[in-house]
């Protein structure tokens, strides 16, 4: 795909002005949506889409406006999960800082889509940039009518308020986003009920993440039937690729969904540099399963991903090279996974510490031959028995680095050191 | 209506019914920390995780609904095993410390690990998060965070009933923690349940701990005297004595709660003023007497008199029972009885449980045809009268209660006074004889509660001293005017009021139950006392 779509901003200098953006078709696609389709019929184009969601999980994104009560007394709402904070990802934050119109344009197609009035980014606190890019965005909209009363002339009202994060992962998780922006702990909640029934304020609520918004107006203004000619029809369209670690050109790449994990990798990424040769990829964020470099022949698209034993994910692709030890970067995720923790659930709360303190002792050499199993147990007995996700990211990658690279594991408790590095050398660990 | 199948066995339950209430109809226990009735569901410790066909995930009993054909396995491998991983997961970080906890013997983290667990640990102690013991948290509460299990059922209590929020979990994973909100202190009048509900021994009661392991204190039903509301309340004793009231489940009353000063009160209940022996005044000082020549005296101190000179006063602290036979001992004699139902001048109530009504059996008094309105008064101004030659004060501590100037005078000129009384007040040093009798706790018996409901009380200690059950003592003193007179329990006397009291009739002693029952004209002699 030589068109960049969501990342036009690389292309046209200064997008992320209104004036810049409509002069190259901006706010196009929402007069069309509002002006010539009823709701009803953009839900259906949605869904004829094949769109799915591009925060993680992959939910169709039709079906899931289609959860929300045909009849209801209350407001209903659409907030933007704009809270990118799995480790390897950024492709949301380009979007927002240098393209948030687009973003906008999505909100405001969607929010009618699902007869919404007032809608809700709920950004991660760090992106401050982001933030104010936004806010810009939002009042140069609402000053030319595209958002507030009455746009164009449709009589359609739309406000949308952009909220910032305070820095915990899990508000990323749909439900402790809204239970956050209600002002209170982020605990995600149990469902059922879920969002689109009782969500934010106790209202019918649809949660999608900034990717997943910002390819709507491309499928209103070019049609189902052209997102879903896009990579594997099942999941289909452009697709964000966060390539990061050992690679000659890390960055956010557009690619059709289904392009296969070496060409991003070797091709549009450069490959690895210094001469050094592949030894782990993480295809999707830190939570999902790593692969090794015998299984990265895989489509990028959420069902092949899923069928070679990993996920998409927010397909943040980290790459690591023969100097990494697999010991000390799942330690690094599970010091991540321990610090996010809400600490709710039993098994997650308790789990992740666990875990963490295990891989503490291992990477250090003074870990003991059961505690490799011990780490796989403790995995296999958090995972599916939680409130939300967090416990599975924690325990998939532990399952997916001790099993693929046991012997390295193994290694370190027979030494008593980690091999990659000389006696007494001290590595530099993620918190310093 | 959907049938569900649990380990086998089919039950029809309504619909909206949840697993774990489903099982429980079956008699079948889903292990649950953070679930409990009162609450929201929080769905958190993962304990009620149970197999369901066609789920490919197990599910948490407590929040899923019952729909038709459901089969749940509870005793299955896969159950079995999340039951281990669960409570396994919870004692990964807590100390471990039951040898000192005095939430031993009723903690679910053992009782759990017992009957689901079972495993050796595989952390080592010095691994374990530390976080902060024995904090106080309020005047009846201590707080232990190593031994918290983060279930949040405190802290939804405070949210969702009391609404006063003083308990917050604060930071995350493993140093989550349960503690005071800033600039609060868990000082509202209903903190007690906390200590009831903390299913381990994270929140223990500053008042009972370290007083007596669980294990050896016996439990009898009953309802508190505090007030008028009656809430349900167990009784926890051992060789007479009492160590603790918690609440007892009555949706009607209480459902599963009661206030902090009916939790305390049984304390005043066993105090130092307690009158344990009978005394019968000569000259100008007490002497030790027994029953019968105490209850000869009393006896013949009535029939001197004649009827009109002959006042009886019965207080709204008395059981029904007692309450019936002082106005059946008035009508033999042709006497005057008064009922009174007396509150300290700060006395406060809410629209929870605490009635502004301190006395626990008003409504029996009304019932009973005793009207409370203006008595301390009209009792008083009678005694004035100088006509009142003998005097009957049951539980009725005229000096504490009126102006005590003039009531001190007044009672200076009744020749005879007889005092019937759990404590002694400065009332009783007026008495010519002292009738010591027994505490609610003491006594099976009955209260009508502000609602009209007529409550069971059962003997939990045997009275202090000399002291006897005031019916019994009462039917005594009535029998010395009524031949043949047989009223050998307080059932008994039940039986007659039921038979005699209008407001009573149709009211069965052994159908009472653990929960009690209205009085059939509640409404009408609320409506007609006021």
């Amino acid at each position: 795909m030589a068109e960049r779509l969501l990342l036009r901003c690389r292309d046209i200098p200064e997008l992320r002005r209104l004036e810049v953006y409509r002069r190259h078709g901006g706010y196009e696609a929402a007069r069309k949506a509002l002006t010539q389709h009823t709701p009803e019929e953009l839900v259906e184009m949605v869904k004829a889409s094949n769109l799915r969601g591009r925060g993680g999980a992959g939910f169709p994104t039709g079906m899931k406006w289609g959860f929300l009560p045909k009849q209801s007394e209350k407001p209903v709402y659409l907030c933007v999960n704009a809270d990118e904070s799995e480790p390897g990802t950024f492709k949301d934050r380009e979007i927002i800082e240098d393209d948030p119109h687009q973003l906008l344009e999505g909100i405001l197609i969607s929010a009618y889509a699902i007869k919404c009035h007032l809608a809700y980014i709920y950004i991660r606190g760090e992106m401050e940039l982001g933030y104010e890019r936004l806010w810009t965005a939002v009042r140069e909209a609402q000053a030319a009518g595209l958002l507030g009363k009455n746009i164009f002339g449709t009589g359609f009202d739309l406000d949308v308020v952009v909220h910032r994060g305070a820095g915990a992962y899990i508000c990323g998780e749909e439900t402790g986003l809204i239970e956050s922006l209600e002002g209170k702990r982020a605990y995600p909640r149990i469902k059922p009920p879920f969002p689109a029934t009782h969500g934010l304020f106790g209202c019918p609520t649809i949660v999608n993440n900034v990717e997943t918004l910002a390819c709507v107006p491309h499928i209103v203004a070019r049609g189902p039937d052209w997102f879903r000619s896009i990579g594997p029809e099942k999941s289909p369209g452009p697709k964000l690729f966060c390539v990061s670690g050992h690679v000659v050109k890390p960055g956010v790449y557009e690619l059709p969904m289904g392009t296969p994990l070496r060409e991003i990798i070797y091709e549009h990424a450069g490959g690895i540099p210094n001469g050094r040769s592949l030894k782990a990829v993480i295809p999707g964020g830190a939570s999902m399963p790593v692969f090794t470099p015998a299984e990265i022949d895989v489509p990028m698209d959420m069902d092949s991903v899923q069928r070679a034993g990993s996920f998409l994910g927010s397909a943040g692709v980290i790459v690591m090279n023969d100097t990494v030890c697999m010991v000390w970067a799942l330690l690094t995720l599970q010091q991540f996974f321990h610090h996010e923790s809400c600490g709710q659930c039993t098994p997650c709360r308790e789990g992740t510490g666990w875990m963490h303190t295990v891989l503490e002792r291992l990477e250090a050499g003074h870990g003991r031959p059961e505690d490799i199993d011990l780490l796989l147990s403790v995995a296999g007995n958090m995972m599916g028995n939680t409130i939300c996700a967090l416990a599975d990211a924690a325990a998939m990658p532990t399952r997916a680095f001790v099993t693929k690279y046991r012997d390295e594991f193994e290694e370190h408790v027979r030494l008593g050191r980690c091999p990659l590095r000389a006696p007494g050398e001290r590595r530099a660990h993620a918190h310093g | 209506m959907p049938t569900v199948e649990i380990d086998g066995r089919r039950v029809e339950v309504e619909d909206g019914l949840t697993v774990i209430q489903a099982a429980e109809r079956l008699g079948i226990e889903i292990p649950h920390y953070c679930w409990h009735p009162g609450l929201s569901i929080a769905g958190n410790c993962r304990m009620c995780l149970v197999e369901i066909e066609k789920q490919p995930k197990l599910q948490i009993a407590c929040n899923t609904r019952v729909v038709d054909g459901m089969v749940v396995h509870t005793q299955s491998e896969r159950t079995k095993a999340a039951q281990r991983a669960v409570l396994e997961f919870l004692l990964v970080n807590h100390p471990i410390d039951c040898p000192v906890c005095d939430q031993a013997g009723e903690c679910k983290l053992q009782e759990y690990y017992m009957d689901y667990d079972r495993q050796r640990s595989r952390v080592a102690l010095a691994d374990k998060v530390r976080k902060r013991k024995a904090v106080p948290i309020g005047p009846l509460v201590m707080l232990d965070q190593e031994r918290c299990i983060l279930c949040a059922r405190c802290t939804r209590f405070l949210d969702e009933v009391t609404k006063t929020h003083e308990l917050a979990i604060f930071e995350r994973g493993n140093h989550c923690e349960v503690a005071l909100a800033p600039g609060k202190t868990l000082d509202n009048p209903y903190a007690g349940n906390v200590i009831d509900i903390c299913p381990v021994g994270a929140l223990t009661s500053r008042d009972f701990r370290f007083r007596a392991r669980v294990w050896y204190l016996e439990e009898t039903p009953s309802v508190c005297g505090a007030c008028a509301n009656g809430c349900n309340i167990q009784v926890f004793h051992r060789e007479g004595r009492i160590y603790r009231f918690q609440p007892r489940y009555n949706p009607a009353v209480n459902q599963y709660w009661m206030c902090d000063p009916g939790r305390l009160s049984c304390h005043e209940l066993q105090g130092e003023s307690r009158l344990l022996e009978v005394l019968r005044r000569t000259d100008d000082h007490f002497v030790v007497a027994d029953w019968p020549a105490a209850l000869d005296a009393a006896a013949a101190a009535l029939r001197e008199a004649p009827a009109e000179a002959v006042r009886i006063v019965a207080s709204a602290k008395a059981p029904n029972e007692e309450l019936y036979l002082l106005r059946r001992l008035g009508a033999r004699l042709g006497a005057a009885v008064g009922g009174v139902a007396w509150s300290p001048p700060d006395a406060r109530g809410d629209d929870f449980l605490l009635k502004a009504d301190k006395n626990p059996n008003t409504q029996g008094l009304r019932a009973l045809g005793l009207s409370p309105e203006g008595a301390l008064e009209r009792e008083v101004a009678a005694l004035e009268s100088g006509r009142v030659r003998v005097l009957v004060l049951h539980r009725t501590d005229l000096v504490a209660w009126g102006d005590a100037a003039r009531v001190r005078r007044a009672l200076e000129a009744v020749p005879y006074v007889v005092v019937l009384d759990t404590h002694g007040s400065e009332t009783a040093e007026y008495a010519s004889v002292v009738l010591p009798i027994a505490a609610y706790t003491e006594i099976d018996g009955t209260f009508t509660n502000h609602a009209g409901r007529v409550q069971r009380l059962h003997r939990a200690v045997a009275p202090p001293g000399a002291a006897r059950p005031g019916w019994q003592v009462l039917a005594e003193l009535l029998g010395r005017f009524e031949e043949g007179l047989e009223l050998p329990s307080a059932a008994r006397v039940f039986a007659a009021i039921a038979s005699e009291a209008a407001a009573f009739a149709g009211l069965d002693y052994a159908r009472l139950g653990a929960h009690g029952v209205p009085l059939g004209a509640a409404d009408q002699v609320a409506a007609g006392s006021r």
